[in-house]
């Protein structure tokens, strides 16, 4: 039997339209747009001004405290403007401009086929290398990867879990990487085991994704301690407190990192991230975007270069469709509707989805009819019709005592609400007033 | 007959023990409480709307017993009436504070900022300014789903049917700061009344640069600094893009009004918003 989380979980349909396809390389645009915040924690510090030549791969922001990662233009060219831009939200943030002129990379970088020797790495040069090459989190948290290889005082990893699982409907991307770069993703995780000394790893994939689980358990065994783990296919698998669930059958505790179960999770673009740095590099300056969507004419997955306004990617798949209700930057589940086409791919954008306008569009929230699908499918285990009662009165100090901090915003229980109640926005807000609390209690 | 006599004294035992005991216990256990608070709770309005930053007004009238001095303590329903009353109770000084208004500082009505795209999540600022900037280009401005209603136990809060922003009734808002609270955006202040409710104020928020700030929305303040220039009692200033008139200095003369290109800066006059 497959392996899955233990509390609840949906099915959606999967509609994996870009399944298969190679990441095709999206040639250069003539303007990127790179924000300087693009990580979880503090923005980077500026290190370029107006007028400056860079070159593909150049540092041009520092990480600005523990919790930050550096970032590197992904194009050469020229500083055309540092001004304040408008991200996915419409909330204005710095950014820097650049007008790309050739394609001139860093000498340091080794071109593709050329490699680096990896054998004997300490652990800290692996985790310094990862640093210095801006790696964060690809699944979408964007949480800098460095910090998390570096667990706190006192705890100690004892397994890698890469999340191969890529769980979000529609999305490919993973899928994508995994078949096209098997060797290196599984290099890129013999290094990751060396940098925080574990013996194991485990790469857990979703069953619908055969020929990625095939491919990877064929050359596995070249690979000492790395482990194909095929999981059911059942949303939020990818969730990190599920994946370490599912695999190792451990239960992190409401409020702890996984860390404190000896685990680390890691997801599938951040792996090769991390073999590109080690061996060949190279910052973290391009990912595989998934542009995807029942209208569009050429679902596909794009190599793309950090900083490239969505446009470029949706022109390449076969232009915008007439009836375009909503553009989601990530997927169905979890990711957010851009306010305009202009937005720049950032380090977290897995996915370009676009969907119809009555697809997109919410339906009227009805009364609550008690069913408790909620209940059943929360993989949190939380109850949260109960939540998003409270949290209409206001009850923020009674919505902490249920646990809605450990609630990881997978969706699952507006999505399968039958009078359409709009749970997740309510739990949301709970969250962000507690939040707001204890900042204020600190 | 025989069984009357001894239920008559068992309880005639008992309840005399249980008075005793309740005598006891009263007397040891008995919470003083000053008589003020309760002739203080019985002046003030009852609307226990926490506008004074208590509990209701039994925690606010507790306060006002327990303080030394009533510098700081407030109770923005009843006003200055109030709290001399309250002052003559006690035996204490209050000083005057002049009656305050909530006042809203966006003037982004529909035809000034366009809507660039559409929400259809749940209709509550709070949710909405979490997931995004709102539907103008704008991000500092009003999103016109009345949060700020909600929360007003006045009545004194409506949205505009057509400018879809907040209109703040002049005679039933208390400047309780129930709305100003409950703005994601911090649009709305408690400022002076002003004589005869005359004031001026910058109704806009937006910390962008002038050009930026004019592209979403015409009435934005563009930072061109000409209320700065003009202002004769030197009340204005510029912070981040965007003019503040200090209240204290401002002599109320319209002049920066007149002057102002976007009509960012408003002159209230009786109950009518007069705007260039």
């Amino acid at each position: 039997m497959l392996k899955t989380f233990h509390i609840g979980g949906i099915h959606p349909p999967e509609c994996k339209l870009s399944a298969g396809g190679k990441p095709v390389v999206l040639p250069v645009p003539g303007q990127v747009v790179i924000p300087l915040s693009q990580h979880a924690g503090a923005p980077a510090k500026l290190l370029v001004a107006k007028g400056d030549e860079v070159r593909t791969g150049m540092l041009i922001a520092e990480a600005s405290g523990f919790i930050s990662a550096r970032i590197h233009s992904s194009v050469s060219g020229v500083v055309s403007k540092i001004d304040d831009v408008a991200d996915a939200g419409g909330y204005r943030k710095q950014a820097v401009v650049i007008d790309v002129k050739d394609d001139v990379w860093e000498d340091a970088i080794l071109r593709e086929g050329q490699t680096l020797p990896t054998d004997d790495l300490p652990a800290e040069e692996i985790i310094e290398r990862i640093k210095k090459a801006g790696i964060v989190g690809l699944g979408g948290a964007m949480f800098p990867t460095h910090v998390k290889l570096t667990p706190p005082p006192g705890c100690k990893a004892d397994v890698l879990i890469i999340n191969g699982a890529e769980c979000e409907p529609y999305l490919t991307a993973d899928h994508a990487l995994m078949l096209e770069k098997s060797e290196e993703i599984l290099t890129g995780v013999r290094l990751l085991m060396q940098a925080c000394q574990v013996e194991r790893a485990c790469i857990g994939i979703e069953n619908n994704k055969r020929d990625a689980i095939e491919k990877l358990s064929a050359l596995a065994p070249h690979y000492p301690g790395v482990e194909i783990v095929p999981l059911k296919v059942c949303y939020p698998q990818g969730g990190e407190k599920q994946l370490i669930d599912a695999i190792t059958g451990r239960r992190v505790a409401s409020g702890a990192l996984p860390i404190s179960e000896g685990a680390i999770v890691d997801n599938i673009g951040t792996v090769f991230a991390v073999y590109e740095a080690i061996v060949r590099n190279k910052p973290l300056i391009e990912r595989v975007v998934s542009v995807t969507g029942k209208q569009i004419k050429n679902p596909c997955n794009l190599r793309v270069r950090i900083g490239t306004p969505v446009r470029h990617l949706i022109e390449y798949a076969g232009g915008l469709p007439e009836d375009t209700g909503k553009i989601i930057g990530g997927g169905p589940m979890m990711g957010r509707a851009l306010i305009n086409a202009d937005i720049p791919v950032t380090k977290g954008t897995s996915g370009i989805l676009l969907i119809a306008s009555q697809e997109a569009q919410r339906q009227s929230s009805r009364n609550c009819i008690r069913c408790a699908k909620c209940v059943a499918i929360c993989c949190m285990g939380l109850e949260p019709n109960y939540l998003m009662n409270i949290s209409e009165f206001k009850q923020w100090e009674l919505m902490k005592k249920n646990r809605v901090m450990d609630c990881i915003e997978c969706g699952s229980c507006s999505y399968t609400c039958p009078a359409h109640r709009p749970i997740l926005d309510h739990i949301r807000m709970g969250k962000n007033e507690v939040r707001k609390q204890e900042a204020r209690n600190a | 007959m025989d069984f009357i006599l001894p239920a008559v004294l068992s309880l005639g035992l008992i309840s005399i023990i249980s008075a005793i005991v309740l005598y006891i216990v009263s007397k040891k256990f008995e919470v003083r409480e000053d008589p003020r608070i309760a002739e203080i709770q019985a002046i003030l309005p009852a609307a226990n709307c926490g506008g004074c930053g208590y509990p209701g007004c039994s925690g606010f009238a507790a306060a006002c017993v327990a303080a030394s001095s009533l510098d700081g303590l407030l109770c923005p329903v009843g006003g200055a009436a109030t709290m001399t009353r309250l002052a003559g109770i006690l035996g204490k000084t209050v000083e005057r504070s002049d009656p305050r208004i909530a006042v809203l500082h966006c003037n982004g009505r529909c035809e000034k900022r366009p809507r660039l795209n559409r929400y259809d999540g749940l209709s509550v600022c709070a949710a909405a300014s979490l997931l995004y900037g709102g539907e103008t280009g704008c991000s500092y401005g009003c999103l016109g789903m009345g949060d700020c209603v909600a929360v007003c136990n006045f009545n004194a809060i409506r949205i505009h049917p057509e400018t879809l922003l907040p209109e703040i009734d002049e005679a039933r808002c208390t400047a309780c700061g129930a709305c100003a609270k409950a703005c994601p955006k911090q649009l709305i202040r408690m400022l002076k009344k002003g004589p005869d409710s005359h004031r001026v104020y910058v109704a806009c928020m937006n910390k962008e640069k002038g050009a930026v700030a004019r592209k979403a929305c015409a009435a934005a303040c563009i930072a061109c600094s000409k209320c700065v220039k003009i202002c004769v009692s030197q009340a204005i200033t510029l912070e981040n893009n965007l003019a503040r008139i200090d209240e204290e200095k401002c002599i109320l003369c319209g002049q920066c009004v007149a002057e102002c290109p976007t009509s960012a800066i408003v002159e209230h006059i009786k109950n009518k918003i007069e705007s260039c």
